[in-house]
């Protein structure tokens, strides 16, 4: 059996998203800057495409809407524009979360070495932040709050209209990573105050490459990416209007059966937590209710994410793991330190990361194997026997 | 191209020599568990010569290889012919690993010479000079 269960990693382009993408490298594929016929044409896909996506975050104009290379394009310009442009009014402090994706956090470091002072809040335990800390950490120079949307690691969701009401009252500019909020949970970016938001085509079965910064009228915007006169000014490359057409067809589709879609994947999602709960010295990582419709983050005390990751791969189930092995760097996940998981805990973490594909059968495949490999992995591990003897401490 | 060799992922997947030896003439252990690797090697000693030798390993799947594959090098083997193994040796078996796993076969090496030392501490025989003040490499 095949399973494909690394959906945050990324998804496969659904149907519909490939029909659009084709029909574009066919008949749209002029330059929507050229004023002929077929750039003209072209451009009414693209504009096409920015009436979709705004709608899908109920922005209030289409012309809001930035297409970027993707999720990370997005996040950096969200940030490097919203310090930068506060520079010379004295706002030189930004908050963000200590377990965002690199995207933000390393922009963030950037921003530090331009002398902003930057305040990484903790999530509490279940990887949920707490609003008053972020209400206390805002001063007079903070000029940005960036905390994201869903994290996409352990799937915790984060209170972002409450964050977005403290923004708007104390005047700081809000920026979210919807990245892998996107077409899986509701986002209304008037309603929940959000001043801008990324997100990425290829987490919600569009293509890789193309993503959208929402940024509110009247927000300034200074370009990542200089040259020609692109996205307003805001962008320069020629549009990549067959991905970006995708990805609103993508993005609507999936907004479109958002509700339908999560009934069937959150029973999934909860079927697979409760299948591994009686494993011991295992833990759930993230809010078991507050989180994304696919997600299923567990800690295997005993046992190295790598390891099992491969097992499962030899039984065809792909997944992803925290453990500093599957890392480019010597630490295991960032996130799950952060949230305070044990580093041993988080050397040994599994994701899931389940969609309205996924079935119960798959589900159940999952389970079976998963009690398999890390029983194997225990079995080969030197200190595990003297945890259960109790010559050593379970950390979970 | 695959993360690892075929090599690998055999010595990962049907690891040889896994488990403890009762009563080992030698047992070294190496890796601590917030680095994310820990190799623990058993070693059954006869007339200067390895007749066994069992692992258990806690890390990823080149840790779990490099140790297979260095306890079958090491099998009936003289201690001085053990001795002379080289990380290198080891990740050269298993058709090579990528830059960053090469530190699993650090530990690998390591992992002998420490139950090695463990021997000669047991036994009080005289310690072989590259032994002497042996410390495991820093993960
Ligand atoms: C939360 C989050 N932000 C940003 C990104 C980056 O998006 P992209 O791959 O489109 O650059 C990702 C995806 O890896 C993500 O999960």
């Amino acid at each position: 059996m095949k399973v494909y269960a690394d959906n945050a990693a990324t998804t496969y382009l659904s149907k519909t998203a490939k029909e659009v993408l084709l029909d574009c490298l066919d008949n749209y594929n002029g330059n929507p800057n050229s004023l002929h016929t077929d750039g003209q044409l072209t451009q009414e896909k693209l504009d096409e495409a920015r009436g979709i996506v705004a709608a899908c975050i109920n922005a209030k104009n289409p012309n809001e809407i930035y297409f970027t290379s993707g999720g990370s394009e997005a996040d950096n310009q969200a940030l490097i524009s919203a310090a930068r442009a506060n520079k010379a009014k004295g706002k030189t402090h930004l908050i963000t979360t200590n377990i965002e994706h690199h995207a933000i956090l390393h922009t963030m470091r950037k921003l530090e070495l331009e002398g902003f002072e930057v305040t990484y809040l903790a999530p509490k335990a279940n990887g949920i932040v707490d609003v008053d800390d972020v209400a206390a950490a805002i001063t007079d120079k903070t000029a940005l709050v960036s905390i994201m949307f869903a994290n996409n690691e352990m799937g915790a969701i984060q209170p972002i209209p409450e964050i977005g009401a403290i923004c708007k009252e104390r005047g700081v500019l809000f920026h979210t990573d919807a990245v892998q909020a996107a077409a899986h949970i509701p986002i209304d970016v008037q309603a929940m105050n959000i001043d801008m938001l990324s997100l990425s085509g290829h987490k919600f079965h569009g293509p890789k490459g193309v993503g959208v910064l929402y940024a509110r009228n009247g927000i300034r915007l200074l370009n990542v990416i200089e040259g020609g006169a692109q996205e307003r000014g805001k962008r320069a490359g020629t549009v990549n209007v067959p991905g970006i057409a995708a990805m609103a067809a993508a993005l609507k589709e999936g907004c479109d059966n958002m509700e339908a879609n999560n009934e069937k994947v959150i029973a999934l999602r909860d079927k697979l937590i409760k299948g591994l709960a009686d494993i011991p010295h295992a833990q759930l990582n993230g809010d078991p209710v507050k989180r994304l419709p696919g997600n299923v983050n567990y800690s295997f005390e005993g046992v190295e994410g790598e390891s099992l990751l491969l097992g499962l791969d030899n039984y065809g189930i792909a997944c992803s793991s925290g453990s500093a092995c599957t890392s480019e760097s010597l630490d295991p996940s960032h996130v799950l330190l952060g949230m305070g998981v044990p580093i041993e805990a988080a050397h040994g973490s599994l994701r899931f990361s389940l969609n309205e594909e996924n079935t119960e059968e798959e589900v159940d495949f999952i389970i079976e194997k998963v009690h398999k490999v890390v029983e194997l992995f225990r079995s080969m591990s030197p200190f595990w026997d003297a945890l259960e003897k109790g010559e050593k401490e379970h950390c979970i | 191209m695959a993360l690892y060799s075929d090599k690998v992922m055999d010595h990962f997947e049907n690891p040889r020599n896994v488990g403890v030896i009762e009563n080992a003439d030698g047992v070294g252990e190496v890796g601590n568990p917030t680095c994310g690797d820990i190799m623990k090697m058993y070693l059954k000693i006869e007339n200067d010569t390895i007749v066994d030798v069992k692992f258990k390993t806690f890390g990823c799947a080149s840790a779990i290889a490099t140790s297979s594959m260095a306890t079958e090098i090491i099998k009936g083997k003289t201690i001085d012919e053990a001795l002379e193994l080289t990380n290198k040796a080891v990740v050269e078996a298993l058709d090579g690993l990528p830059a960053r796993k090469i530190h699993c076969s650090v530990l690998a090496e390591d992992a002998i010479k420490a139950a090695l030392v463990d021997y000669f501490t047991k036994t009080g025989k005289e310690m072989p000079e590259c032994l002497v003040g042996f410390e495991p490499h820093e993960d």
